[in-house]
C-alpha cells in the first residue's frame, strides 16, 4: 500500500485529504500513479493533478513526476508553498 | 549551530519570551536578530477588493519540520550562528495576529541579520505551508509570488561559506 496525501487547494478541489492504495507493479513512477488516480477517481481529477504548477513529494522530499514510487511510500500532491 | 528550536503550533507566541530565553541561556551572544510576520489587512493581489479578515494556514506534518531543519542547517553552513528559533503558527489567524517568528543569535550582528533574512526567504519558498485568505464573502488560496522566488534565488549568488 502507498499513502497519498493532498494539501491546500488540491485537497479542496479533490475533496480528499488522504487515501491508501495498492500500487500494481506497473505503477512505478509518479506519472503512472497520477494516471492510476485519474482512472480510479474520474476525469475531474485530471485537470487538478495535471496542472503544471502541482508539486509532488515522495517520502517527504520534493521530486519530479518521473521519479519512482513503490508500495510503502508516502506521496503528497500540493500547490506551490505560501507560508510565512 | 548550538541549538535549534522549531515549533509549528496553533497557539500564539511571545517575542519577549523567546528573546529572553535566547539571552538567558548563553553569555556569549552579542547579537540577536528577529523577524515577526503578521496578518496584514490589505492583500497586495486583491487591494481593490475587500479587506482580509483572517488567514488560514495549513502545513504538511513531518515534511514541514524537515524543510525548516534543512533551511536552518543551510544557514548554519553560511554564517557563524549560535542559536536559531523558528516558530510558525497554523490554523485560522485574524488581522494583526502573529504568524511567524525567526530569531537568530550570533556573536556579531552581520551573521544574525543575514541568517534571519535567509531563513525567512527560504521559509516562504521551500517550507510546506499554504495560506488561504478569507474576506467577508470569499475565501481564496494565496498564489506563490514571483518576488519571493527571486528573493530566494538571490542567495545563490551571494553564497559564501564561512
Amino acid at each position: 500500500m502507498a499513502t497519498v496525501h493532498y494539501f491546500a487547494s488540491i485537497r479542496e478541489k479533490l475533496g480528499l485529504s488522504t487515501e491508501q492504495l495498492e500500487l500494481p507493479s506497473q505503477v512505478d513512477t509518479v506519472n503512472a500513479l497520477v494516471a492510476l488516480l485519474i482512472e480510479q477517481h474520474g476525469s475531474s481529477w485530471e485537470e487538478v493533478l495535471k496542472k503544471s504548477s502541482v508539486l509532488v513529494a515522495v517520502n517527504q522530499s520534493v521530486v519530479s513526476f518521473t521519479s519512482p514510487v513503490t508500495n510503502g511510500d508516502e506521496v503528497a500532491f500540493f500547490p506551490p508553498v505560501t507560508g510565512g | 549551530m548550538r541549538s535549534l528550536k522549531i515549533s509549528i503550533q496553533e497557539q500564539d507566541f511571545s517575542i519577549d519570551d523567546e528573546c529572553a530565553v535566547m539571552r538567558a541561556v548563553h553569555k556569549d551572544i552579542g547579537a540577536l536578530a528577529t523577524f515577526t510576520g503578521l496578518v496584514r489587512e490589505l492583500d497586495d493581489e486583491n487591494s481593490s477588493q475587500q479587506s482580509v479578515s483572517s488567514l488560514y494556514l495549513e502545513h504538511y506534518p513531518g515534511m514541514t519540520e524537515k524543510n525548516l531543519q534543512e533551511i536552518a542547517e543551510e544557514a548554519d553552513l553560511r554564517w557563524p550562528i549560535l542559536d536559531i528559533v523558528i516558530i510558525h503558527r497554523i490554523g485560522e489567524l485574524k488581522v494583526s495576529e502573529q504568524i511567524v517568528f525567526v530569531g537568530v543569535s550570533s556573536m556579531h550582528r552581520e551573521a544574525a541579520f543575514a541568517a534571519c533574512a535567509f531563513i525567512m526567504d527560504f521559509l516562504k519558498t521551500k517550507a510546506a505551508f499554504w495560506k488561504k485568505s478569507i474576506t467577508e464573502n470569499q475565501e481564496r488560496w494565496v498564489e506563490a509570488k514571483n518576488s519571493d522566488a527571486k528573493a530566494t534565488e538571490k542567495w545563490a549568488e551571494t553564497k559564501h561559506k564561512r
